[in-house]
């Protein structure tokens, strides 16, 4: 079967997801989708598959033009996808989770679901016992069973959203033999949807390269990591200068440690960060950073290894401890887990002057969110609820709420989402507190944020840290290749 | 602006007209007048004065259960172990009225406060089952309010039994010092009245004035953010359960001292479930619960009206006032739903809008 999508345009609000995006999928192929976060791999895959419809632009099935309004429209007409989380029912068997998904009727025939259960199960060798939950299996297990539905369904072109993550290196052998298989032996289509170039390397037949929602490039296997990594990242300007800062004495220090998550567990990470210290944390989402960077204010459950605060012993401290230490964690979704938006900005200074007295006097405060929203150039009113403030002006209040004096800062993705002036302000107030002796550990997806505002970079993949690296001996090309899991080095030597 | 006070109007009047439009619907099918029916309901609350007192004393417990579950649902929490609290409050305070035989008011102090000792002891249970046992406050209050419901029969029909037998009527009368003084020949008590009042001033400067109040709502509206921000959880959610649970065991202090005079199997009746539907109505507005409470205690006494005069069944007072509850929930989910419409059809700009709103504030 033939797919192709014409000039497809999704756009959010200001952001534009896929900004005109053309693709072609032959019969046959197993056709590579490349590209960092948020470059619009999983919006366009979204739209082939259903869930999303597109604001402008064709798919065309085999020549005839199609929409699809649902999931299941697309599967009937043979598009199915295989989502980055399983998409099963995990308290249910694997048996009923499959007819669940292709017997619709009020009494589905149990024996006939469970014979071609086995047929399809023994053609790939995946061994699932019908009868086990699936909460006993592992992700790569859901991932065989959700295939197994898709291909009951009449799937002709199986859309695979980063399946890596997450499941062992045998299971992934297995994974790409049956992916080859059924592109060379079955005729169908698979598109591979990753960030890893070795994985599209070893898989792919050809590669469609997506940035900030445009093609940038379309190569035939094999093609040489040099240049997808060069469609993928874009060529940046050269490494800006060194800047010295005098540090002080150590901050943080982690020293091999194990955080275990459901998904994804980092391994022996270990650094050392010293007052008045910028440390980037680079990869690609969901690579170990997040967990990494929560472990340090306590929230996210060390397994083993330790970590100190200013040479004491913080390992399984709980977050409040790390918070009267002088350690202060701003998350990326302001609104989820960093503000409460139904609160006044008042409010909000109130809630965080912790040694306040009991009965608050809200005209001070009043006073005091008034002169913090000159400050820090917040527009909005001490009365007006945190929700009705601009991501940039509640990113500031966030800024403006911390602490003076903080020992260690750790942001996520300190600028996401803000223009260009509201994230260069963010950054002179950051370097401010640096100046100030506060040591910042941060998370960003943008290499230019990293490389100019970090003293040294750690890149995570898969869970592991890499050494940090400094940053002003550090190109965007190196930085590329170790996000997406490449040593330069050995690729030229 | 004037938009927005127009649906502010609409969001209490709307669910109000619902309702009796809802009654009213029934009373035609079952072939009733609407207009007797309503008449009835009045002159069942208000024809003398001792039906107004009847009103105002049964006003108390739901106001003071209202006032609690305010705090609770300040906190995001859905305390509907509220009845079992009552009745903890009511075990404790017979057990003093029982067993210290001192002058009124000794006994009757002791009484009130042992109440909201056992009321707390009750909420706090919730709450560490749901802290450390992962038992939603639901389930947990629920158990708890079976618990509470099987060890007051117990109570009643073991240790505390009359030496004539027991019975559904409860344990022997209190001594008189146990009883709340009643205003004249009037089943009301100004004493339970007051504190009444008392508690609904004491919970509305509480989640307004304080820190404390203030860190309620911060994990009530998002608990994510507020642990982030540095609120103390644990003990936050401890102190709003007891605080919930103290006003409850009061409620059930007072329903056995002032209304009894002695511990009935049935002594909580549903008040912590009605007070349920108070709190849902006042959106935790402590201010705003004496009024609706007085509704709903008057909806309450004058319904029997409607058996003896119509031959309608009583119930239908209860249907309106959870017709109202319905009404409200759908009114105000509604208004929601229009205003993310009208959010996502104005292109999602909201910061204009409070620009303006301050601008015509200030």
């Amino acid at each position: 079967m033939r797919v192709e999508i014409v000039d497809l345009h999704k756009h959010f609000g200001p952001v534009r997801a896929n900004d005109g995006v053309s693709l072609t999928l032959e019969t046959g192929s197993i056709h590579g989708l490349l590209g960092e976060n948020g470059a619009g791999k999983s919006t366009l895959m979204k739209c082939l598959s259903g869930y999303q419809l597109p604001d402008r632009g064709t798919i065309r099935v085999d020549g005839q033009t199609v929409v699809f309004s649902s999931p299941s429209e697309a599967i009937q007409h043979g598009i199915g996808m295989l989502h980055q989380d399983p998409l099963d029912f995990p308290q249910m068997r694997v048996l009923d989770n499959f007819l669940l998904a292709f017997d619709r009727r009020m009494l589905p025939n149990r024996r006939r679901g469970r014979a071609i259960l086995r047929e399809l199960g023994e053609r790939f060798q995946f061994a699932l016992d019908p009868e086990a939950e699936v909460t006993s299996l592992t992700i790569g297990e859901r991932q065989q069973l959700e295939i197994l539905r898709l291909l009951a369904l009449g799937a002709q072109v199986i859309i695979l959203d980063e399946p890596t993550t997450g499941i062992s290196a045998p299971q992934k052998i297995k994974l790409f033999a049956t992916l080859r298989r059924l592109a060379e032996e079955e005729g169908r289509s698979v598109v591979f949807v990753s960030h890893k170039l070795a994985e599209v390397e070893s898989l792919c037949d050809r590669v469609t390269v997506l940035r900030q929602g445009r093609v940038t490039g379309e190569v035939e296997m094999p093609c040489s990591v040099e240049r997808m990594v060069v469609l993928m990242f874009g060529r940046h300007i050269p490494p800006a200068e060194c800047k010295r800062v005098e540090l002080g004495p150590p901050v943080l220090r982690v020293e091999q440690a194990t955080i275990p998550s459901y998904r994804l567990t980092v391994q022996d990470a270990g650094i050392e960060v010293r007052a008045g210290e910028v440390v980037g944390l680079a990869g690609l989402e969901g690579s170990g950073q997040r967990l990494f960077l929560r472990a340090c204010a306590g929230l996210e459950r060390v397994a083993a290894g330790r970590v100190h605060l200013g040479g004491q012993e913080m390992t399984a401290a709980p977050y409040r401890r790390f918070l009267a230490a002088g350690v202060a964690y701003v998350p990326a979704n302001r609104l989820e887990e960093g503000l409460v938006g139904e609160l006044t900005v008042t409010e909000h200074v109130a809630l965080v002057n912790r040694s306040g007295p009991f009965f608050i006097d809200w005209p001070a405060t009043r006073e005091q969110a008034m002169a913090q929203i000159q400050h820090f150039n917040v527009i909005g009113r001490p009365e007006s609820p945190v929700s009705a403030l601009s991501g940039g002006n509640q990113q500031r209040l966030l800024l403006a709420l911390l602490p003076a004096g903080l020992r260690l800062l750790l942001m996520e993705h300190p600028t996401r989402g803000l223009d260009v002036e509201s994230a260069r302000w963010i950054w002179q107030q950051l370097m401010a507190r640096r100046e100030e002796g506060t040591a910042i550990v941060f998370i960003s997806a943008d290499l230019d944020e990293l490389l100019e505002y970090s003293d040294r970079i750690v890149v995570f993949f898969g869970g592991q840290m890499s050494a940090p690296l400094p940053a002003c001996d550090t190109t965007v090309e190196q930085l590329g290749y170790l996000i997406a899991g490449r040593e330069r080095d050995k690729e030229t030597r | 602006m004037t938009r927005i006070r127009l649906n502010d109007v609409l969001l209490v009047v709307a669910p109000i007209f619902l309702a009796l439009f809802f009654t009213t619907v029934i009373l035609l099918a079952v072939g009733a007048s609407p207009w007797d029916a309503y008449r009835n309901i009045l002159a069942g609350a208000f024809e003398s004065p001792e039906k107004i007192a009847d009103v105002v004393a049964a006003c108390v417990p739901l106001v003071l259960c209202g006032v609690g579950m305010c705090i609770t649902f300040t906190a995001g929490q859905w305390n509907v172990g509220v009845e079992g609290q009552i009745i903890l409050g009511a075990l404790f305070a017979t057990w003093v009225a029982r067993n210290l035989l001192w002058p009124q008011a000794p006994v009757l102090t002791l009484m009130l406060l042992a109440g909201m000792l056992g009321g707390a002891l009750w909420g706090v249970i919730a709450a560490l089952l749901k802290i450390y046992g992962n038992v939603h406050e639901i389930f947990g209050g629920l158990g708890l309010n079976y618990v509470a419901q099987g060890l007051a029969i117990w109570l009643i029909f073991n240790p505390w039994r009359p030496a004539d037998g027991a019975t559904m009527s409860g344990t022997d009368p209190f001594p008189d010092p146990a009883w709340m003084p009643r205003l004249a020949h009037l089943r009301v008590s100004p004493l339970a009245v007051i504190l009444a009042l008392l508690a609904v001033v004491v919970v509305y400067f509480l989640l307004r004035g304080t820190r404390w109040g203030l860190e309620l709502r911060a994990m009530g509206k998002n608990f994510r953010s507020a642990y982030l921000l540095g609120v103390p959880s644990t003990p936050r959610l401890l102190t709003a359960f007891a605080a919930c649970g103290a006003l409850a065991g009061l409620a059930g202090a007072i329903r056995c001292s002032a209304r009894y005079g002695r511990m009935i199997p049935d002594i909580a009746g549903g008040q912590g479930y009605l007070s349920l539907l108070v709190a849902l109505l006042a959106v935790s507005r402590p201010q705003w619960v004496p009024f609706i409470a007085f509704f709903f205690a008057a909806v309450g006494v004058g319904s029997p009206r409607l058996e003896l005069n119509m031959h309608l069944d009583s119930s239908l007072g209860g249907v309106l006032r959870a017709s109202m509850v319905l009404a409200v929930m759908m009114v105000a989910g509604l208004r929601m739903l229009l205003n993310q419409r009208r959010a996502r059809a104005a292109g999602e700009t909201p910061s204009q809008d409070v620009v303006e709103s301050g601008d015509a504030a200030g």
